[in-house]
């Protein structure tokens, strides 16, 4: 049996019938036709499919569709706007965050959460921000400062000085 | 080469913005019209004959479109996954594996059937529909025990379990032995690592009937050798397949060889006559992609009280798995090849068993055989430290060539290009501060705490590679890379490669080198790569070898299009061809650079008339190039650790990476390289282990919940820095850098946490150190 939902995507209504069953992930990727939001595991480990709803950081592997009734998603292809990147997404450009790019939306998400409620956060505090996402290529460090930059960039403190990882050349 | 401008310059990633917006093109963003989706049954058994296989109630499950078993595939598919005939003079048993198993399944999770249904999760409902009966075989986990005679067989009509025994000699190993003071002995384990890209692997097929035609996109490094393999598989010629391998999320070895679903999904698709996708979960990508590592080895070193280093006698046992990994025997060849490490050895003997077991197959991941040796060889000099209470800094410094000793032979005949390991060294020294933190350590030490200092000085082996040196270890492959350099009548310039790009930035590096050779502008050029229908054939992406062989490629064919272009600029400007020269992007007649063609206007010429008599028209050029020799990247890396004896728990206190990879195209590309590689070091030395039930042979590390790769709470701050010692190589200079850091990583922290609890009298911990294992070896050594 099928089941109607509406749900408001990067702010576009969707009307569908869906299975109760069929996870947020796939509404999204399936239905919805949004392919930015990856997969990475089956068990809600590796936050490749963190999304916002309704402004907070959710794995979309951990809802079904139909709860998603009547809420505000965003994905990765609603933060830019006006053909401009957003400031996490300029950041992780500019500090080399991404390597393969699979787990990135996932991260991006998620650091726009933990800068939505913490403007300026330590390295710790973005360590512990970010420990239900998982990368495999970048060994975080370039993430770190990925989301440090877009901190400052988005007005909290300016970048942290003391950055040891770079190499000389 | 004119000054450059783009080589060596940190360019941000032009593959970036798509990837950052979330309109990166992973095969699973992409849907046929008509399209089924497939699930594959797999074995619930390590080892057991299939009694039957009833599909009646799968059958009736809603939008099942076919159900098809190993019968089926039989119509359709002939022979059996590629194995490289490494080793081979001394092959003992390498068993044929068809992608899907017929009678005898021997490993858990191998596919047993596949079912089509109209929709994804329809597919996955009817697969626990599929009933399979076995009957339990005895099951073979513990490679050492299945390498005994007598063992029981991971094959039941195998002979044994041996897939080879060979021997790597190097050196009068006696005399070496027979000459020593002292003489150390430990065993080493290397456990099997699951290398988990983030994104598994995905195969969407498209078999055109009447027409032939196959369309396979696949998560994959090496499209074009899955083409050939899908070739023979199928016997549809290989001009009427197209292999695409579109953005691929990371690979790290386990994405090299053509698996048994790219088969079944294509011959699916021929079956059923309609496009099939498959996407592997999580939990199936951990039963069903290639494991890494999986060996022991037995270490005896033989040296003089001094500290010189005279003999190493290494024997290794591999697991691998029930199906000899494609490239699984090239890992103990360079495992024993690179044992003797950046150290001079008066002899160096190897002996390697492969050895059959009922689990997945162990194949490359990350080095592949390069992380082994060096954790080997730089966990074997710290025992002789240890044992000759000297320092390890100064034991390994006494050891290395010198720079003038280069190109430097080693023990087993692998000749080193360039190199300086002292200064690497030096420099690793200098930025920890040894000395300080070597008293700081006995000064922790009077106080109960545990602060060890780790030390690899680690030499790897790039570019592979020359066909005269690996064609008789690789299975006849000639393991050359290939570039097709077209300058389009306006200037732009297209380039298309062998090699795939999933994470490297090729699109960004390539097109640095592009824009150098040829002078046009960096945007101006854009990268091909992945697609089967429009770059010509290649090996593909793995062990280091992009830049150092298709880098090269690229490169030689842009100097054939400077070469043409200049005869037509030549003419252009009514000279003869060796007057005019060519500098940054122009061409002019020696002494008047006033008067200069740019490459674009040369480039519009070549496609007008009036070009120099018998010259074609067109600017491109086509180069398969066959590297002279491998390169040799090195480097030190110091990992700075405080063990807590209470717990067990390390926390990485320092780690810092000294690398040196030749020249550098695109700085910030190689340092994310070696953090990346760092990351899956550390990952091994202290959290990964795969590990199979031992009287099931059931996975118990099924999940990303039993099995822990690193988050960003457990690697530390990487502080890098490098030296540059190009390569007399090839004429760019360059290296290679993409496994550097795993190689160099594990060994850094396990002489770490070995140092650290060396007052206990600890000689050696095996990976990963967990809390669990020191631990209890703490407990025991207190005792």
């Amino acid at each position: 049996m099928k089941h109607k939902v509406a749900t408001t995507v990067n702010g576009r209504r969707h009307e569908h019938e869906v299975e109760p069953r069929l996870l947020l992930v796939h509404y999204l990727r399936d239905v919805v036709g949004l392919t930015g939001t990856h997969i990475g595991c089956d068990t809600s480990q590796c936050g490749a499919c963190t999304i916002l709803v309704d402004g907070k950081a959710v794995k979309s592997c951990t809802m079904f569709a139909v709860q998603a009734e009547g809420r505000n998603l965003t994905t990765i292809e609603g933060m830019a706007k006006d053909g401009q990147l957003h400031p996490l997404q300029q950041a992780f450009w500019d500090e080399h965050g991404l390597q393969c790019g699979y787990c990135t939306p996932g991260f991006i998400m998620a650091a726009a959460y933990l800068l939505s409620q913490n403007p300026n956060p330590t390295d710790d505090e973005i360590r512990k921000g970010l420990e239900g996402n998982l990368c495999r290529c970048t060994g975080y460090v370039n993430i770190i400062k990925s989301v440090r930059s877009a901190a400052a960039a988005m007005g909290g403190a300016p970048a942290r000085a003391g950055e040891k990882s770079v190499a000389g050349r | 080469m004119a000054v450059t401008t783009m080589i060596g310059a940190k360019i941000h990633r032009r593959e970036d913005p798509r990837l950052v917006t979330g309109h990166g093109s992973y095969v699973d963003d992409m849907q046929q019209v008509g399209m089924a989706y497939m699930s594959v049954v797999r074995s619930s058994q390590a080892h057991a004959r299939i009694k039957s296989i009833d599909i009646t109630d799968a059958s009736k499950a809603p939008g099942v479109v076919a159900i098809y078993t190993a019968r089926d595939f039989k119509a359709v598919l002939s022979g059996g996954l590629p194995v490289t005939e490494s080793l081979i003079a001394d092959k003992k048993y390498v068993p044929n594996q068809f992608p899907i198993a017929e009678s005898e399944v021997v490993y858990f999770g191998e596919p047993v059937a596949v079912v089509l249904a109209d929709e994804r999760y329809q597919a996955a409902d009817a697969a626990e529909r599929v009933q399979v009966e076995y009957d339990p075989l005895p099951v073979v986990v513990d490679f050492e025990k299945a390498m005994q005679k007598g063992s029981e067989k991971a094959h039941s009509d195998g002979p044994d379990n041996i897939a080879w025994d060979v021997n790597f000699p190097g050196g009068d190993i006696e005399a070496a032995f027979k000459e020593a003071d002292v003489t150390v002995k430990e065993r080493i384990i290397q456990q099997r690592v699951f290398p988990m890209s983030m994104e598994p692997r995905t195969v969407m097929a498209n078999f055109v009937p009447f027409a032939n035609q196959l369309t396979l996109w696949t998560s994959t490094q090496v499209p074009h050798f899955v083409r050939i393999f899908l070739c023979f598989g199928l016997g549809i010629p290989e001009s009427q397949i197209r292999v695409i391998a579109p953005d691929v999320g990371g690979g790290f070895g386990s994405k090299l060889r053509p698996y048994p679903e790219e088969y079944l999904a294509a011959a699916s698709s021929k079956l059923s006559g309609r496009p099939v996708k498959w996407v592997e979960g999580r939990t199936e990508n951990l039963q069903a992609t290639t494991h890494g590592r999986g060996h022991i080895f037995d270490v005896e070193v033989a040296a003089k009280k001094d500290g010189t280093l005279l003999g190493l006698k290494v024997t290794n046992l591999s697991d691998n798995g029930a199906y000899v990994g494609v490239f699984g025997a090239l890992q103990s060849a360079l495992a024993l090849l690179l044992a003797p490490g950046c150290y001079k050895w008066e002899a160096v003997h190897g002996r390697t068993v492969g050895i059959l077991t009922n689990k997945m197959s162990t194949d490359p991941y990350r080095g592949a055989g390069r992380p082994e040796a060096a954790h080997l060889v730089e966990r074997a000099v710290d025992l002789v430290a240890q044992e000759l209470k000297m320092d390890p800094a100064e034991l390994r410094r006494k050891n290395f060539p010198s720079e003038a000793e280069f190109p430097f032979t080693n023990a087993l005949g692998m000749v080193y290009d360039s190199g300086n390991y002292a200064k690497t060294l030096d420099k690793a020294q200098q930025m920890v501060g040894y000395d300080d933190l070597r008293r700081r350590q006995s000064e922790l030490r009077k106080q109960g705490r545990y602060l060890g200092i780790g030390l690899s000085t680690y030499v790897e082996i790039c570019g592979v590679g020359p066909s005269a040196a690996t064609s008789h270890v690789s299975g006849n492959l000639s393991l050359v890379e290939s570039s097709v350099v077209r300058v389009h009548p306006t200037g732009s310039v297209t380039v298309a490669v062998g090699t795939h790009s999933h994470g490297q930035g090729h699109d960004t590096t390539f097109a640095q080198i592009v824009a150098d050779a040829l002078g046009v502008p960096y945007e101006s050029v854009e990268i091909h790569h992945g697609d089967t229908a429009d770059t010509p054939f290649g090996y593909g992406t793995y062990g280091s070898r992009s830049l150092a062989v298709g880098g090269i490629s690229i490169y030689t064919s842009c100097q054939k299009v400077v070469d043409k272009a200049k005869k037509i600029a030549a003419h252009m400007l009514e000279a003869a061809d060796d007057d005019v020269v060519f500098d940054q992007g122009r061409f002019h007649v020696k002494g008047s650079p006033e008067r200069a063609k740019t490459m674009g206007e040369v480039a519009f010429a070549a496609h007008l008339p009036g070009l120099p008599e018998g010259m074609e028209a067109g600017l491109e050029a086509v180069t398969y190039f066959d590297p002279p020799n491998f390169t040799w990247p090195f480097g030190a890396h110091i990992c700075v650790v405080e063990v807590d004896p209470e717990t067990g728990a390390v926390d990485i206190q320092k780690y810092i990476a000294v690398d040196d990879c030749g020249n550098i195209i695109n700085p910030m590309i190689v340092d994310g390289q070696i953090h990346g590689g760092v990351a899956q070091g550390i990952g091994q030395a202290l959290f990964e282990e795969v590990v199979y039930a031992e009287d099931t042979g059931q996975l118990r590390t099924g999940t990303l919940l039993d099995y822990n790769i690193p988050g960003m709470g457990e690697i530390p701050e990487l502080e890098l820095d490098r030296t540059i010692t190009p390569s007399p190589t090839n004429v760019l200079g360059v290296k290679g850098v993409g496994e550097a850091g795993t190689i160099a990583a594990s060994a850094a922290v396990i002489n770490a946490v070995v140092d650290a609890l060396s007052p206990f009298g600890i000689k050696h911990v095996d990976m990963p150190a967990s809390p669990d294992r020191l631990w209890k070896m703490i407990k025991e050594a207190r005792k």
